[in-house]
């Protein structure tokens, strides 16, 4: 590896990054367009730090759009994914249908043979996934109509890339009849094949994908979670990612395609929230680097040549896109801020036109006359996006009536829970299984692959996955959950959980579990006052079975024991208190015999309290009016 | 009445080793062939009463006793719980609520407070049998007929021998109960069941 170079373009690529997007996001502009700011600053239209390498750059940065998608499947359960089943056809369907259409017909309108006109517009029909799926989740709209919406469409769209590709060669007339052998496309294994074999070959890997999801993969995770090396099980998910964008390059699908199915199938796996935390950090770097790419990609050499053209088409895109979107949106009967919604995100064009533009100048469809300005107007498209939506946030969003929030019936997306149960041992079991009796829907999380794979055959909502890392809380719902129970056994892990969602998650109600008391103290000192020693309640019990068996009234030593909690739980805290002023060295040396012997002594001055039940006690009354009635 | 009934006691004391009369009282008929001794503190120390098991209990008997201390006029926490939660609409009274319909209610109370300070000019200025209006019109709307209770007074002052005394009346009294041989119509009228047992019961 050319180490030097390597590590300057990261530096250019991560500073540009670093000091873009916070930028943007304090100006209320979105990450995506802080990235896409920060592609043309260093660009060889800006600062030059970036030369001809950026198109290598958007290449390998296409792979977070592929992790993107794997995301968006494992948020997605089959059951919705088969509800969304209309919008993706109809809804889908209609918009690159009519679309593609129309701009076919502007394009023969200004002379444009009519096959190179339908090229170009199958093309541009096509909208860009990664710029706004990543800019709806940001703003929260991802669980709106109008962003599932958007969803449908995409996904739509990306299933259209494949027919698209195969038609492309058949518009060919004559510009470069020789192009076939030039394009080397023969790397796939259905180059080649026969129509009905190839189709054979793609349904084996759609079903390999799908099969392998099922029976493989979750057996195979299992094992590697066995092991307890976490960074084996990032290397897993990656792999398996990686895996089958190379199996869909192959038989020539799309890798997004392929990796969004992979999710769907592992959606209702016990790994699902594990595989988030670990591909979403991958997958916002990737994607933050592909923003840059594209922004970096735009050409301006293009625009200052040709500005009216250029310009031209853009508007004239973003326009024509925009109506059919909103027309659309009319006729499903989309309510009119979720349609604008909907019309402003989709009204660009994608990152496909890039790979299809190539592919048709290649193929001899389009010259490269014609690709270069609509390449650089589709970038230009992308940029404004972020733009657009911001109008129609700030602008026209504002004098609309209706509004709908992202805060709909939790049915959208998948409700989350709203209560997080951390570690599911001896403590979480019990407390979970509570819950759930009493109706209330709980998600675990829990270290223990075998456990967790045994408790899901019973239909618990179990997930794999280290509570103490704050992408796993966050996958979990942490963002919108009430409660967390920290039940884990491990008490520096319960210190460092407190720690994490006080920091990540400040409006968590949190309850600790602590192993003893001194552990205990540590936990009230983290700021937690809900601590729950884990044998205490137990122990107690047992107290009072003992008084109980030794003759004592049932009611009677019950209320012995609801006392002498309290009376400890005071203590605790008192102890806590002085314990707090002392020096550490001699806390940790005293601690324990000191402790208990304080206990001790404020058991004995306890007594009087444990008889506190006084009114029952008809001493006094006999004292004031034993003389009433003598027999 | 010559029929066997059998008696159900309700025994509530939330401190049962401070009591010096209620334990002596409800000891003594303990055991009882026909009479069911059933201590809600005891069963319920957390008040977790169970509903379905109490309406059993009281299908299977046809005569119902509340046994306690009177606590402001009224009876332990436990035992108003009790009525709140058993005592159900549908199956203790409205249209369908006839499971009670027919039984006997006795209250078997004891008072700090001698006889006469349960009087009109009294320092609690209402008889018993006025304070206890809440528990009659509870047996009234359940259909069940509501015998005056049985009252020992003066509690504070009673010397064991006296308490022993009350003990056997009490046991007397729902073993008549029992045979059917207490002179229910006599009764009706008197400020306590226990005013004079020897008129009330019958001998066979």
């Amino acid at each position: 590896m050319h180490g030097e170079g390597f590590f300057y373009q990261a530096f250019i690529y991560l500073a540009a990054a670093v000091i873009s997007v916070p930028i943007a996001k304090r100006l209320g502009l979105g990450s995506v367009l802080g990235y896409l700011l920060a592609g043309i600053a260093i660009g060889p239209f800006g600062l030059q730090l970036i030369g001809k390498e950026g198109q290598d750059v958007l290449h390998f940065a296409e792979f977070g759009v592929v992790m993107m998608l794997f995301l968006i499947g494992l948020e997605l359960q089959p059951p919705l994914l088969w509800r969304l089943r209309g919008a993706i056809l109809g809804l889908g369907g209609f918009q690159v249908g009519i679309t593609a259409a129309a701009i076919t017909g502007i394009g023969i309108a200004f002379g444009i043979d009519w096959r190179a006109s339908l090229a170009i517009g199958l093309t541009l029909a096509l909208s860009s996934t990664a710029i706004v799926i990543q800019t709806l989740q940001e703003k929260d709209l991802m669980k709106t109509s109008g962003g599932q919406s958007s969803f449908a469409v995409l996904l739509f769209q990306d299933l259209a890339v494949i027919p698209i590709l195969a038609l492309m060669p058949l518009l060919a007339h004559g510009h470069a009849a020789g192009a076939h052998q030039a394009a080397g496309h023969s790397s796939t294994w259905v180059e080649g094949l026969p129509g009905w074999a190839a189709t054979l070959v793609v349904l084996a890997a759609v079903a390999a994908i799908i099969l392998g999801g099922r029976v493989l993969v979750r057996p195979a995770f299992r094992v590697i979670a066995r092991a307890h090396v976490p960074e084996i099980f990032t290397a897993a998910a990656l792999l398996l990612v990686i895996g089958i964008a190379l199996l869909m390059t192959k038989v020539g699908l799309s890798p997004a395609l392929g990796t969004f199915l992979a999710g769907v199938v592992l959606a209702t796996s016990q790994y699902r929230h594990e595989l988030e935390s670990d591909i979403e950090p991958f997958k916002a770097l990737l994607l933050g680097l592909f923003f840059i790419a594209v922004g970096a990609s735009i050409d301006f050499n293009q625009v200052a040549e040709r500005p009216l053209l250029v310009g031209g088409i853009v508007v004239g895109l973003m326009t024509v896109k925009f109506i059919v979107l909103f027309v659309l949106g009319r006729v499903f009967k989309m309510g009119l801020d979720q349609n604008l919604l909907f019309a402003f995100a989709l009204a660009q064009g994608g990152e496909f036109a890039f790979v299809l533009f190539s592919f048709a100048n290649q193929r001899g469809v389009l010259p490269t006359e014609v690709t270069t300005p609509l390449i650089a107007a589709v970038a230009l498209s992308m940029a404004l996006t972020p733009f657009a939506m911001l109008i129609n946030e700030r602008l026209v969003r504002p004098r609309l009536g209706t509004r709908e929030t992202a805060k709909r019936p939790p049915d959208e997306i998948e409700g989350e829970n709203s209560v997080i149960i951390a570690g599911y041992g001896r403590v979480g079991t019990v407390i979970g299984r509570l819950l759930q009796a009493s109706g209330f829907g709980v998600t675990v999380l829990d270290l223990d692959s075998d456990h967790v794979e045994m408790l899901r055959t019973f239909g618990a909502k179990v997930f794999y996955g280290d509570a103490s890392r704050v992408e796993m809380l966050r996958a979990a719902g942490a963002d919108s959950a009430k409660v967390l129970v920290i039940a884990v056994d491990d008490p520096e892990r319960i210190l460092e959980i407190i720690e994490l969602s006080h920091k990540h998650f400040p409006n968590l109600e949190i309850l600790a579990r602590a192993t003893g008391r001194t552990h205990a103290f540590e936990v009230l000192d983290a700021g937690v006052d809900r601590v729950y020693r884990e044998s205490f309640d137990s122990s107690i019990r047992i107290g009072v079975d003992v008084m109980r068996l030794l003759g004592v009234p049932a009611h009677e030593a019950h209320r012995r024991g609801l006392m002498f909690r309290a009376h400890d739980e005071e203590v605790l805290r008192e102890q806590r208190a002085m314990r707090s002023d002392q020096d550490s060295f001699i806390r940790t040396v005293r601690l324990q015999t000191e402790t208990l012997e304080e206990l001790m002594r404020s058991d004995v001055k306890e007594e009087s309290h444990i008889e506190r039940d006084g009114a029952w006690d008809a001493e006094s009354l006999r004292r004031e009016f034993g003389g009433g009635e003598t027999a | 009445m010559t029929t066997e009934h059998k008696v159900l006691v309700l025994f509530a004391h939330p401190a049962i080793r401070k009591s010096r009369v209620n334990r002596v009282l409800v000891d003594a008929i303990r055991g009882v062939d026909g009479i069911t001794v059933h201590d809600l503190y005891e069963a319920y120390p957390a008040h977790d009463i169970d509903v379905a098991r109490e309406q059993r209990l009281l299908t299977d008997h046809q005569i119902v006793v509340f046994q306690h201390p009177l606590f402001w006029y009224s009876t332990p926490s436990i035992l108003k719980e009790w009525q709140d939660l058993v005592l159900q609409h549908g199956w203790a009274y409205g249209q369908e609520g006839t499971a009670l319909h027919g039984k006997l209610f006795v209250s078997a109370i004891t008072t700090g407070g001698s006889e006469e300070s349960y009087l009109h000019g009294g320092p609690h200025r209402h008889t018993i049998i006025e304070l206890l209006a809440p528990l009659r019109q509870t047996a009234w709307l359940c259909g069940m007929d509501y015998l005056p209770p049985f009252v020992v007074h003066g509690t504070h002052g009673l010397d064991r021998a006296a308490v022993d005394r009350h003990a056997t009346d009490y046991l007397r009294t729902l073993e008549a109960l029992r045979d059917g041989t207490f002179d229910l119509e006599a009764v009706r009228e008197w400020p306590r069941l226990n005013r004079d047992l020897e008129t009330a019961i019958r001998s066979r």
